[in-house]
């Protein structure tokens, strides 16, 4: 069966989705990034939509997904690469894309998820500040 | 003039259809955001097909008036039908588990859009979207 290749890299998971997906591969790529996160501890998603052409209410239900469960999971997703056509034609369908950061290309996702996850790290060494932990 | 039809009848088939779409707006010269918001028109009205009445089939046909061309989709289905159309066509509506833009979404994207459907028979949509987009 066909799947979607998932890249570790460091805390984040990466995702590059080249194809025009059918509905069993894009529930499948859910599932398996679901696990990835679960596996690897990952705190932030990051999905290149960039080659896709036609996101209908089914894929962006499946985004919205897997940025519900991720959140679920302490991971952040941002998707990115919208084409310009792909954003005029959500936006008219009605579909908001609720809960899934955006980014205009991974270079900026990467920076978003580096953010997001920099400002977490910092409040919880604020908590964890404790002279025992110095030699960890 | 090009006039075809396509069975719909498994989710493998939304694929094909929608690059068959695709392929006739190009010829025609649709600009790539018109294409993209008939495709996806088009998308959901499939996946409508399939959910609620086992799939159907389209008719797909390049059509032309007041020298602009465009595309006529229709697609017919035997399913149970729609009792409440006006219903369906409100936002957020929806008797399946999806979000409830299908119809109302599609309605929204293209230019023209056509709905009938009798209980216990089958529904057709038939869409149009000009190569202009107007």
């Amino acid at each position: 069966m066909d799947r979607i290749p998932i890249l570790k890299m460091g805390p984040f998971l990466l995702v590059t989705i080249q194809v025009d997906l059918y509905d069993r591969l894009a529930l499948t790529l859910e599932n398996d990034l679901i696990g990835m996160v679960s596996k690897t501890g990952a705190r932030g998603v990051l999905i290149d939509i960039s080659a896709v052409s036609i996101v209908d209410s089914f894929m962006g239900r499946i985004l919205g997904n897997i940025a519900s469960m991720s959140r679920i999971m302490d991971a952040e997703t941002v998707v990115v690469g919208m084409q310009p056509a792909v954003a005029i034609t959500l936006v008219e369908l009605g579909l908001t894309l609720q809960g899934v950061y955006t980014a205009l290309d991974v270079e900026k996702g990467m920076e978003l998820l580096q953010d997001k996850i920099g400002i977490l790290e910092d409040s919880e060494k604020d908590e964890e500040e404790d002279p025992d932990d110095r030699n960890d | 003039m090009t006039k075809d039809t396509m069975q719909i009848v498994r989710e493998q088939d939304v694929v094909p259809f929608r690059n068959r779409v695709r392929e006739l707006s190009t010829k025609i010269g649709m600009s790539l955001v018109n294409q993209t918001k008939l495709i996806t028109a088009a998308s959901e009205l499939v996946r409508n097909m399939l959910k609620y009445a086992n799939g159907g089939k389209v008719m797909l046909e390049t059509i032309s008036k007041n020298a602009q061309s465009g595309i006529r989709l229709v697609f017919i289905d035997k399913g149970p039908g729609i009792a409440d159309v006006q219903q369906a066509m409100r936002d957020g509506f929806s008797t399946g588990k999806s979000l409830g833009l299908g119809l109302p979404g599609a309605k929204r994207l293209v230019n023209e859009f056509d709905i009938k459907s009798t209980p216990g028979e089958g529904t057709t949509v038939t869409i149009i979207h000009w190569k202009h987009g107007r």
